[in-house]
């Protein structure tokens, strides 16, 4: 028993729906089977599994993290060379919080683009089975299990939503 | 979008790549050309790194002339991307499609070359390792975190990484497109950078989400650069004209202006280059010309505040120094031009429909904006130097030399080779962008009016 994939293949949205209502109905776990478009359609248009993410989190984690760094360097900096200029206190507020500012943003846009690249599961180097007309406008419902003997279930189902050309892997 | 048409998207593909599967027959020339341009441009400055800042106009009392007048014009134009493709994005303004990528690599690219200015300003640039960063622990000094030249590369550093990292963000669904459509190394390279891109649900989840994300994130970064480059002048309390304290958002506004009609100019050649018209449409320039005239408006608002400030206050130097700028030779001659192609010729001309949604109008008009806006950075920086501790003994004015307007020129060669070397390996149209706007939109039936209509998912 290997872990194998199969990739119908459907050139209109509405099989492809209907293949993935079938696999549900056939009773395929969520998260076994998905569906690949080279375009974002409105989520739910192929009664697709909605995945849960934690993206907002990541901006906020990055920002703690600059503004901390930014009041060490900062502060540090002025401590570091404590000269008086212009009558003006060393630990000068408006000065810092500039510095402050760019920092605390600069680390929550990183912490974004990490956490863009994770949510995605990015990168993956083995992606899997995939057919280069997906990014001509093809839609792939792709289905992975252990068990050998669901691939003649997946394969009626998708034969009998309509697909065009069904892979293997 | 009365114009759309409906466009499958194996010719999307077609049309949309192919710059990067196909090499347009000017291409080569073209970079060629540009690429001696650079070539030579690099040699100058090699030159007067070499032999020192002699070899410019730069003298007393002007020491910040065409450099710094130029690394402030490219900062204005990067502040295109963001305008663009953030504030459009999170307005859902379905006409940003195929203008976003550009307007973000515009930035990227026009960061870069601001960057190099401040630089080569300083004559000697290994020396800015301890202006910068130095973190010269043996000798125990650190920079001056107080003053303005500190807070720029800061905030400049940051614009610049954030762009890049929302321009390869938004590009890993057409890297994933091009992995599919190309064979050998190209196909290696493509496999790498789109880091397995499958295009599942929870992948384009996070390119909306992401993409929201980063838009709301990059927008107060566009807004503290602009205000920060300002704050090299306004901060300065000894030169008439600098220190005032509308620059920041003087500045900002300035910088939309030119950086908006510098991507109506990019937008123009694009359609002309690669053969666009099915995306680059009409109603594009119609779009991005109405809230220019707003911007351009706004923006001719402060520069009469400026004017304003400047005669109530009843400061003799600085009524003095409006003077110059306005009446004395040959201030008046740029003054006037600065008026008529920034604002005066091409604002006026934008009220009409005919002249919006005429592409070449557009292209010439834009082009004027920037030599407008270019010659107002120099009118703000210059006089107000030239008015500074007139020495009886300084009796020239700055006059930039053939050195300055070389390396001025090379800017220009340098951001155009480097957007046409990007436009050779990745798509300036992002392909997914424009496929999805197929998908969420539809004609429907009005009565007998069959009119476009746009979907939209409620969160």
């Amino acid at each position: 028993m290997s872990t194998q994939s199969i990739l119908g293949l459907f050139q209109q949205p509405e099989p492809a729906a209907d293949a993935m209502d079938g696999l549900k109905e056939a009773g395929f776990e969520l998260g076994t089977f998905d569906v690949l478009t080279g375009t974002p359609y409105p989520e739910g248009a192929f009664g697709e599994y909605v995945p849960q993410h934690r993206l907002f989190r990541f901006p906020a984690f990055g920002a703690i993290i600059g503004f901390t760094l930014s009041v060490f360097l900062t502060a540090a900096t002025q401590l570091a060379y404590p000269i008086v200029t212009g009558g003006k206190p060393i630990l000068s507020i408006f000065a810092m919080l500039i510095i402050m500012y760019e920092m605390t943003m600069l680390a929550g846009v990183i912490a974004t683009v990490v956490g863009i690249i994770f949510e995605s599961r990015l990168p993956n180097m083995k992606p899997g089975i995939y057919d280069t007309r997906i990014t001509e406008g093809w839609i792939g419902v792709v289905i992975t299990f252990d068990d050998d003997s669901k691939v003649a279930d997946a394969e009626s189902v998708l034969n009998k939503a309509g697909a065009l050309e069904i892979k293997h892997a | 979008m009365q114009q759309r048409r409906e466009l499958d998207q194996v010719y999307t593909n077609r049309k949309l790549l192919n710059g990067q599967l196909d090499t347009p027959k000017w291409w080569a020339p073209t970079v060629s050309i540009l690429g001696v341009i650079v070539l030579l441009g690099l040699i100058v400055i090699a030159i007067m790194i070499n032999k020192g800042l002699g070899v410019t106009g730069l003298s007393r009392p002007v020491y910040w002339g065409l450099f710094i007048t130029t690394f402030v014009f490219w900062v204005g134009i990067s502040h295109a991307g963001i305008m663009i493709s953030a504030i459009l994005r999170l307005t859902q303004a379905e006409w940003r499609r195929p203008v976003t990528r550009a307007a973000e690599l515009l930035t990227v690219f026009s960061l870069l070359t601001a960057l190099v200015f401040p630089l080569i300003h300083a004559g000697r640039p290994w020396r800015i390792a301890y202006w910068i960063m130095p973190y010269d622990v043996a000798r125990g000094i650190y920079p001056n975190i107080r003053s303005p030249l500190i807070m720029d590369p800061v905030a400049i550093s940051t614009y610049l990484i954030g762009s890049s990292l929302f321009l390869y963000i938004a590009l890993l669904p057409d890297l994933g497109n091009l992995r599919d459509r190309t064979a050998g190394w190209k196909n290696a390279m493509y496999t790498v950078l789109a880091l397995g891109w499958r295009g599942n649900p929870r992948q384009w989840k996070m390119q909306t989400v992401g993409g929201i994300l980063l838009s709301a994130l990059m927008l107060p970064i566009f807004v503290s650069v602009h205000s920060i480059v300002s704050w090299d002048f306004a901060i300065a309390a000894a030169v008439e004209g600098w220190h005032s304290t509308i620059f920041a958002p003087y500045f900002v506004i300035g910088a939309v202006h030119s950086g908006v009609s510098a991507v109506v100019t990019m937008m123009a050649l694009m359609r002309w280059l690669w053969k666009w018209d099915d995306f680059i449409r009409p109603e594009h320039f119609d779009a991005l010309a109405r809230p220019l005239i707003v911007v351009a408006t706004g923006w001719l608002g402060f520069t009469f505040l400026e004017l304003t400030f400047a005669l109530y206050g009843q400061d003799a130097p600085e009524i003095a120094l409006r003077e110059m700028q306005m009446f004395e030779w040959p201030w008046n001659l740029l003054f006037i031009i600065f008026f008529l192609t920034a604002y005066a010729i091409p604002v006026p001309m934008w009220l009409f429909k005919r002249v919006r949604t005429n592409i070449a109008l557009m292209f010439w008009t834009s082009i004027l904006v920037n030599i407008g806006m270019w010659l107002e950075r120099f009118l703000i920086i210059v006089p107000g130097l030239a008015r500074r501790t007139p020495f009886v003994y300084t009796w020239e004015a700055y006059r930039p030399s053939a050195v300055e307007w070389t390396i001025f020129i090379w800017s220009f060669a340098w951001v155009t080779f480097l957007m046409l070397l990007f436009s050779k390996f990745f798509p300036l149209v992002p392909l997914f962008e424009q496929k999805e706007s197929q998908v969420f939109t539809d004609d429907v039936m009005i009565g007998r009016a069959k009119v476009p209509a746009i979907v939209r998912e409620a969160d």
